[in-house]
C-alpha cells in the first residue's frame, strides 16, 4: 500500500517534512527563529500555501509554523486517529409510521473530523440515531444513499433518478418520504419533482440544513426532526420543503415545492412561500395546516411520475441595455427553450426585439416570468408588453423564475407542439401559477417602522 | 432511636479534622501541607471599535430590557472526536434549557445569532493581541489558525466560541519566581447573563463578539497570593500595551484550583483580583475535604459497587405537615421526595468550605443540572437545626427502613424534573468515591464558590471551517516588536530609582501611567518623583471623590504641565485644574482659570496685605506664636498664591515677614 505520508503538503512545505523526516500524525518539536514549538503535525487543506505545516498543539489549538522559520524539526512519536460515528442499531418501535429517508449528499447529519477539519457524513439510521436519538420516537426509519452530489451539482439526471426511488418508496409501502439535499438548490429539486411525482399518496418532504450539524446550535436535528415528524405523520401528501420558520429554534414550515425560494445566504430561517402562505407548520407531535387545499394522505400506493427533461432549455435575467446578440447566441445554440426574467410587469428593452422575434420565428419557445419574484405578469398594461406577447412570447402568471425554467424543461422533455407547451406551462401542476394572490402572499416588512418593531420584539421571528 | 447525632458539632469536628484554616491565619506550610497548586487564565478585552468577526462597535452596551427582538436555540452536545459526548455537553442537554437571546439592533447583527458567517478577523484586534502576546516573551505563531471551542451552556449561540492562539510559551517575573505562560489566545467575548430560571436562561448580546485575549500560565503558582500577584502582574502587563479596555468586566480570570490529589477546579470569571486568595484557598480546602469524605466512604464500603439510593415520593396531606414547599404542591405541579443514602451518615454536614458542607455539593447539582429552583431541597443534617422538618426525616426514614449510619435528602420540584434530580443525587454520591470530580465553579463574593458545570473535556476544539488562517509575515513581526513596552518588572525597578512611594505602585501600573510620566519628566521637564506622586495620591484621591467625565483621559496632563511652565505658573496648580477638567475635560485651559477664579499676581502683590492682616490676627486672637500667625496667614492667601508661586517658597516669605514683625514689636 502506498500511504500518503504528507496529505495536502507541497513545494517548500513538503521538502522540509521530508528533510527531516516528519509526517502528517507524526507528534514534533520545532526549533524555529521564533521559538519551539511541539505538537503534532495535520494534514493541510490542498488550497492553502506551501509555506505553513498546521500543527495541533497540546492544549487542542492547531497553529501554523512557518516553513522558512523551521532551524530543525524532530519526530518523537507518531499517531494516526482513525475517526468514525459510532452506529447504533434503529430501535423498532411498533405502530410509528415507516419513513424513508433518501440521501443525495447533502449532510443532514455530520461530525466534523476535528484533526482535519473535513465534514464527515452520519447517514445511516444507526449513525443517525446516535446524532439525533430523538427520531426513535417519530418514526422507523430506514436510509438510502441514492447519489452523492452537493447541491449546486445537481441536476435533471438527479431529479430524474429521485422520482423513480420515490415510487419504489411508495410501492414498497413507505409513510413518508424525507429527501436530504443541500440548501442551495433545494427548491429547484423541490419544484422538478413536483411536476415529475404526482398523486403522491404519502408526503414527500424535502429537507437541508443552513448551519453545518457539527454545531451544537445547527439547525440540522430540528430540521430533520420535523421532516420525519411531517412525512410519518402528516396529512399533506405533496412535495414540500421542511425548514425553519423563524430563525429560532421553534417550529418548521412546509412549503409547496412550486412556490418555494431560498431567501437569505445564511439565515436559518431562509425558505419562503413567495406569493401565498406556506402549506402549513410542523413541530413534533402537529402539523399545523395553513392552506386549507392541499392533497391528502390516502391508504393506496398509486403515483404517476413523469422522469421527463429536455437539458436544452435556460433563462435569463434582463438588465437595461442587455444586448440582442445574447438571445441570438442562445438561439444559433440549439436552445429550444428560453424563459426570460423581465423587470417590472414583465418587460425587456426594444433592443431585444428582433431578437426575440428572430428566436420565436425559429421555434424557440420564449416565456417570461419577473424579477420582483413578487407579483404576476401583466403584459397587457404596457405596450412594451403588448409588443411583445406579439413577437410570441408567453406570460407565466406568477411562476417563480426558477419554477419556469424546470416546468419548462419538464414540458419540453415530453413534447415539441406548440400548443401543447403552451398549455402544459399555463395549466398549473400544483400552483406553480396561482389564480389569485392573497393580501398576505407579500410580506417583506421594513425595520424600523414602530408597529413592526413591536412585533419584532415580541414574536421570535 | 438515634443517639443525638449533632450535625452542626460534625461540621466543625471535619474542619478541624482536615485542619482548615481561614486565609488570614494561614502560613505557607499549610498550603504546603495540602499541596495548593494553581494557574491562571486572564481574560482581557481589547480596545478595538469593532467587534471580532463582525463589523458591530465594540464596547455598546444595554441593559436587560432594551433589546429590539429574542430568539430562542437549544444546544445539543456534538460527538467528540472518540465518538463520545463530552461530559459538559451531556449534562448541559440534561438540562433541557431553552436559550433565549436578547438582541439589540446598535450592538448585534446576524452574526451575533449564528445567522450569518464570520467575515474576515478584525485587524486591529489582532495587532493587539499580538503587542500583548510579544511584552509576554511569546513564541508567536507562523499563521493563524482559527479554532472552535465548545461552549454549550448557551453563552454563545454557535454553541462554540472562534478563538484562535496567537503565541506559546513565554513567562513573568514575580518578586519571587518566574512564572511560565503557557498560550495566548485571541478570541470572542460571550453573551451576558441576564437570569436562569427553571429550564430558561435568558441572554444579552451586547458584549458578545468583543475581541479579548486570554492568557494561559502553568499551574506554578504554590500559594494564593503568588496567584494574586501573577494576576496584578498579567493585568499591568496588558494596560502597558495602552491597547485594553478598562472598567468593570473588561478583565476577568479564571482560577484553576488543585490540593495534593484533588482535580483541577476552575473558578470562573473573577472579576476582583482582590478576591483571588481568599477563594483558591478555600477551593484547595474544599478539594481536600473532599478527599477526607473520600477516605471515610471507602472506609464504610470496599468501593462504590452497588451503591445506590433509594428513594419515594412523599404525600404531606398524609403526614399533615405544614412545611412551606410541601404547601406549595397542592398550587402546582410539584412532588416532593425523600431519598436515602446509605453509609452517608455524618458526610451530608462533612465541612466544604466555610459555612458549607457536602449537602451543598448536592444541592448545588439539583439547581443547576435538574433545574430545580431554590430552596430545592433538605438534609437530614442541616447545620441549623431545624425541629420542624424533623418529623418529616423520621417519616423518610421509616418508610425506607434506612439504617443507622444512613443519611437522607428531601427534594422537591416539577414532576417532570424528579428523574433528572434523582440521577443527580446518585451520580454526585458516586462521585464522592472518586474525590474530586472536575467542575467549573461560581465565585461568591463570601469566598466560596458554587457548582456552576461539568468542566468540559480536551475534545472540544475543532478547526473553523468557515475562516482562512492568515499568515504572519516577518515583517510585520518585526514592526510590531518595536512597540512592545516596558516589562513590569522594569517599570516596577524604574520606580524604586525615581524613588517614588511603593504605595502608588498599583493605581501607576493599572493605569498604566509610567509612559506619562516619562513624557511630563521629558517636557516640560517636572520630577519624576514629584509627577508620580502627584498621580498616585492626589490624581487617585479625586478619582475616589469625583467621577470622571467619559472625555477625561490621562493623556491630556503632559498638556496642562506644559500650558503651566509655559505660563510661568507653579504645578501646584495642577490640582485645583485637575478637579474641573475631570469633570469637564473638553474646556480650555484658560477657561479653567477662570473657573478656579485664579489671577495672576506678582510676590509683592501677594505679600501686600499681609501687615494689614497681622494686625487682624491681633484684633481676633490672644496668643503671641510666631507659628499660629504663620499658618493662619497662610490660610488667609493660599488660594492667592498657589500656581503664582511655590507654596513652599511663599510660606518662607511669610514666616520671614512675622519674624520681622514680631522683631519689630519686641524692640
Amino acid at each position: 500500500m502506498n500511504e500518503d505520508f504528507f496529505q495536502g503538503y507541497k513545494g517548500d512545505a513538503l521538502r522540509i517534512l521530508k528533510k527531516f523526516n516528519t509526517r502528517v500524525w507524526g507528534v514534533a518539536e520545532f526549533e524555529t527563529t521564533r521559538g519551539s514549538f511541539k505538537g503534532t503535525v495535520l494534514p493541510r487543506a490542498e488550497n492553502d500555501d506551501d509555506q505553513h505545516i498546521v500543527v495541533k498543539i497540546d492544549t487542542g489549538y492547531n497553529i501554523g509554523i512557518a516553513v522558512n522559520t523551521i532551524t530543525s524539526m524532530q519526530e518523537i512519536s507518531y499517531y494516526k486517529a482513525n475517526y468514525k460515528i459510532p452506529g447504533q442499531e434503529f430501535p423498532y418501535t411498533e405502530n410509528l409510521p415507516k419513513v424513508k429517508l433518501i440521501g443525495t449528499g447533502g449532510t443532514i447529519a455530520s461530525r466534523l473530523d476535528y484533526r482535519t477539519g473535513a465534514v464527515i457524513p452520519a447517514f445511516s439510521p444507526g449513525e443517525l440515531y446516535g446524532a439525533v436519538p430523538e427520531l426513535a420516537d417519530i418514526c422507523n426509519l430506514t436510509t438510502e444513499k441514492v447519489f452523492a452530489v452537493f447541491s449546486e451539482n445537481m441536476g435533471p439526471e438527479q431529479y430524474i433518478a429521485l422520482a423513480k426511488a420515490i415510487k419504489k418508496e411508495i410501492e414498497n409501502g413507505v409513510d413518508g418520504i424525507v429527501i436530504g439535499h443541500g440548501t442551495d438548490t433545494l427548491h429547484h429539486t423541490a419544484t422538478a419533482l413536483s411536476f415529475m411525482v404526482q398523486d403522491s399518496p404519502v408526503p414527500i418532504v424535502l429537507v437541508g440544513s443552513q448551519r453545518s450539524s457539527d454545531r451544537p446550535s445547527s439547525d440540522a436535528a430540528l430540521n430533520l426532526m420535523h421532516a420525519c415528524y411531517a412525512a410519518g405523520h402528516g396529512d399533506i401528501a405533496e412535495v414540500m420543503v421542511c425548514m425553519f420558520g423563524p430563525t429560532s429554534d421553534e417550529y418548521g414550515f412546509l412549503h409547496r415545492g412550486t412556490r418555494v425560494r431560498k431567501m437569505h445566504s445564511s439565515y436559518r430561517s431562509t425558505f419562503r412561500t413567495i406569493g401565498d402562505t406556506p402549506l402549513g407548520t410542523v413541530k413534533v407531535g402537529e402539523v399545523r395546516p395553513i392552506k386549507k387545499e392541499y392533497n391528502h394522505r390516502r391508504k393506496d400506493r398509486r403515483v404517476n411520475i413523469y422522469p421527463f427533461f429536455e437539458e436544452r432549455v435556460t433563462m435569463i435575467y434582463f438588465y437595461p441595455h442587455m444586448h440582442p446578440d445574447t438571445i441570438d447566441s442562445l438561439v444559433d445554440l440549439g436552445y429550444k427553450g428560453i424563459v426570460i426574467i423581465g423587470t417590472g410587469l414583465g418587460h425587456v428593452n426594444k433592443e431585444l426585439y428582433p431578437a426575440i422575434r428572430r428566436a420565436t420565428e425559429k421555434g424557440v419557445f420564449v416565456f417570461m416570468t419577473v424579477q420582483t419574484l413578487w407579483g404576476y405578469v401583466h403584459m397587457f398594461v404596457y405596450e412594451t408588453g403588448r409588443e411583445l406577447m406579439a413577437m410570441g412570447v408567453i406570460p407565466l402568471e406568477n411562476m417563480l423564475p426558477e419554477a419556469a425554467f424546470i416546468k419548462l424543461g419538464w414540458v419540453l422533455g415530453q413534447t415539441d407542439d406548440p400548443d401543447e407547451v403552451k398549455k402544459m406551462m399555463l395549466h398549473p401542476v400544483n400552483d406553480e401559477i396561482t389564480l389569485r394572490e392573497p393580501y398576505n402572499g407579500y410580506l417583506v416588512y421594513q425595520g424600523g417602522v414602530p408597529e413592526v418593531e413591536e412585533f419584532i420584539r415580541r414574536f421570535r421571528k | 432511636m438515634t443517639t443525638r447525632f449533632n450535625p452542626l458539632r460534625n461540621h466543625q469536628r471535619t474542619r478541624k479534622e482536615i485542619g482548615y484554616v481561614p486565609l488570614k491565619q494561614a502560613v505557607a506550610k499549610d498550603w504546603k501541607r495540602i499541596g495548593f497548586k494553581s494557574g491562571l487564565e486572564v481574560h482581557q478585552q481589547l480596545d478595538t471599535k469593532l467587534k471580532l468577526f463582525c463589523r458591530c462597535p465594540a464596547g455598546k452596551y444595554h441593559d436587560d430590557l432594551d433589546y429590539d427582538g429574542e430568539l430562542i436555540r437549544h444546544m445539543r452536545p456534538t460527538l467528540s472526536e472518540m465518538g463520545e459526548y463530552d461530559g459538559t455537553a451531556l449534562m448541559e442537554f440534561k438540562t433541557k434549557k431553552e436559550i433565549i437571546y436578547r438582541i439589540n439592533n446598535e450592538s448585534a447583527c446576524t452574526y451575533e445569532i449564528d445567522d450569518t458567517p464570520p467575515f474576515k478577523i478584525n485587524p486591529e484586534a489582532l495587532e493587539y493581541a499580538l503587542e500583548i502576546s510579544l511584552a509576554s516573551k511569546q513564541n508567536i505563531v507562523g499563521e493563524v489558525h482559527i479554532s472552535r471551542k465548545q461552549y454549550l451552556d448557551g453563552s454563545i449561540p454557535t454553541g462554540f466560541q472562534r478563538t484562535a492562539i496567537l503565541g506559546v510559551e513565554g513567562e513573568i517575573e514575580l518578586s519571587n519566581k518566574k512564572v511560565r505562560l503557557i498560550q495566548l489566545s485571541l478570541e470572542e467575548d460571550s453573551c451576558r447573563e441576564i437570569s436562569d430560571i427553571g429550564h430558561t436562561r435568558i441572554y444579552k448580546t451586547d458584549r458578545l463578539g468583543m475581541p479579548l485575549t486570554e492568557t494561559v500560565t502553568y499551574p506554578d503558582m504554590e500559594t494564593p497570593y503568588e496567584l494574586r500577584e501573577a494576576a496584578e502582574y498579567i493585568r499591568f502587563l496588558n494596560r502597558s500595551t495602552g491597547r485594553v479596555r478598562t472598567g468593570i468586566g473588561s478583565a476577568r480570570e479564571d482560577v484553576n484550583v488543585s490540593c495534593k490529589g484533588g482535580s483541577r477546579v476552575e473558578i470562573k470569571g473573577v472579576s476582583h483580583n482582590k478576591w483571588i486568595p481568599r477563594l483558591s484557598h478555600n477551593e484547595a480546602f474544599r478539594q481536600y475535604a473532599l478527599l477526607n469524605i473520600r477516605k471515610l466512604l471507602l472506609e464504610r464500603f470496599p468501593d462504590d459497587t452497588g451503591w445506590e439510593i433509594s428513594s419515594f415520593e412523599i404525600y404531606p396531606e398524609k403526614i399533615g405537615s405544614s412545611f412551606e414547599p410541601f404547601i406549595r404542591k397542592h398550587k402546582t405541579n410539584y412532588q416532593i421526595w425523600g431519598v436515602n443514602l446509605p453509609g452517608f451518615k455524618g458526610l451530608l454536614s462533612h465541612f466544604t468550605q466555610p459555612g458549607k458542607c457536602f449537602f451543598d455539593e448536592i444541592e448545588n447539582r439539583l439547581k443547576v443540572i435538574a433545574c430545580l429552583n431554590r430552596p430545592n431541597a433538605i438534609s437530614s443534617e442541616p447545620l441549623t437545626p431545624d425541629e420542624e422538618t424533623q418529623p418529616l426525616f423520621k417519616h423518610v426514614r421509616k418508610h425506607l427502613k434506612t439504617g443507622e449510619e444512613d443519611a437522607q435528602i428531601i427534594f422537591w420540584g416539577p414532576a417532570s424534573d424528579i428523574p433528572t434530580a434523582l440521577e443527580t443525587i446518585q451520580e454526585r454520591c458516586l462521585l464522592a468515591f472518586k474525590g474530586v470530580p472536575n467542575e467549573t465553579r461560581k465565585p461568591l463574593a463570601n469566598g466560596t464558590t458554587e457548582f456552576e458545570r461539568v468542566l468540559p473535556g480536551a475534545d472540544r476544539m475543532y478547526p473553523d471551517t468557515d475562516s482562512a488562517p492568515i499568515p504572519l509575515s516577518e515583517e510585520y513581526i518585526d514592526e510590531l516588536k518595536k512597540r512592545i513596552p516596558v516589562s513590569v518588572t522594569d517599570r516596577i525597578r524604574q520606580f524604586r530609582k525615581w524613588g517614588i512611594p511603593e504605595d502608588t505602585f498599583t493605581y501607576l501600573l493599572k493605569n498604566n501611567l509610567a509612559p506619562l510620566i516619562e513624557q511630563i519628566a521629558d517636557d516640560p521637564g517636572l520630577d519624576p518623583k514629584w509627577i508620580a506622586t502627584f498621580l498616585g495620591h492626589t490624581l487617585k484621591h479625586l478619582e475616589g471623590q469625583k467621577s470622571f467625565h467619559p472625555d477625561f483621559n490621562y493623556n491630556q496632563l503632559p498638556r496642562l504641565f506644559q500650558f503651566l511652565v509655559k505660563q510661568g505658573l507653579d504645578k501646584a496648580l495642577a490640582y485645583p485644574m485637575i478637579s474641573v477638567m475631570i469633570e469637564y475635560p473638553n474646556m480650555d485651559f484658560t477657561s479653567i482659570l477662570t473657573s478656579i477664579k485664579f489671577k495672576k499676581r506678582t510676590v509683592n502683590e501677594l505679600l501686600a496685605p499681609v501687615s494689614f492682616l497681622i494686625e487682624k490676627f491681633r484684633e481676633i486672637h490672644h496668643t503671641t506664636d510666631p507659628g499660629a500667625l504663620t499658618n493662619w496667614l497662610m490660610g488667609q492667601l493660599r488660594a492667592q498664591a498657589t500656581g503664582n508661586i511655590p507654596l513652599d517658597e511663599f510660606n518662607g516669605m511669610i514666616r520671614e515677614q512675622v519674624q520681622r514683625e514680631f522683631s519689630k514689636t519686641t524692640r
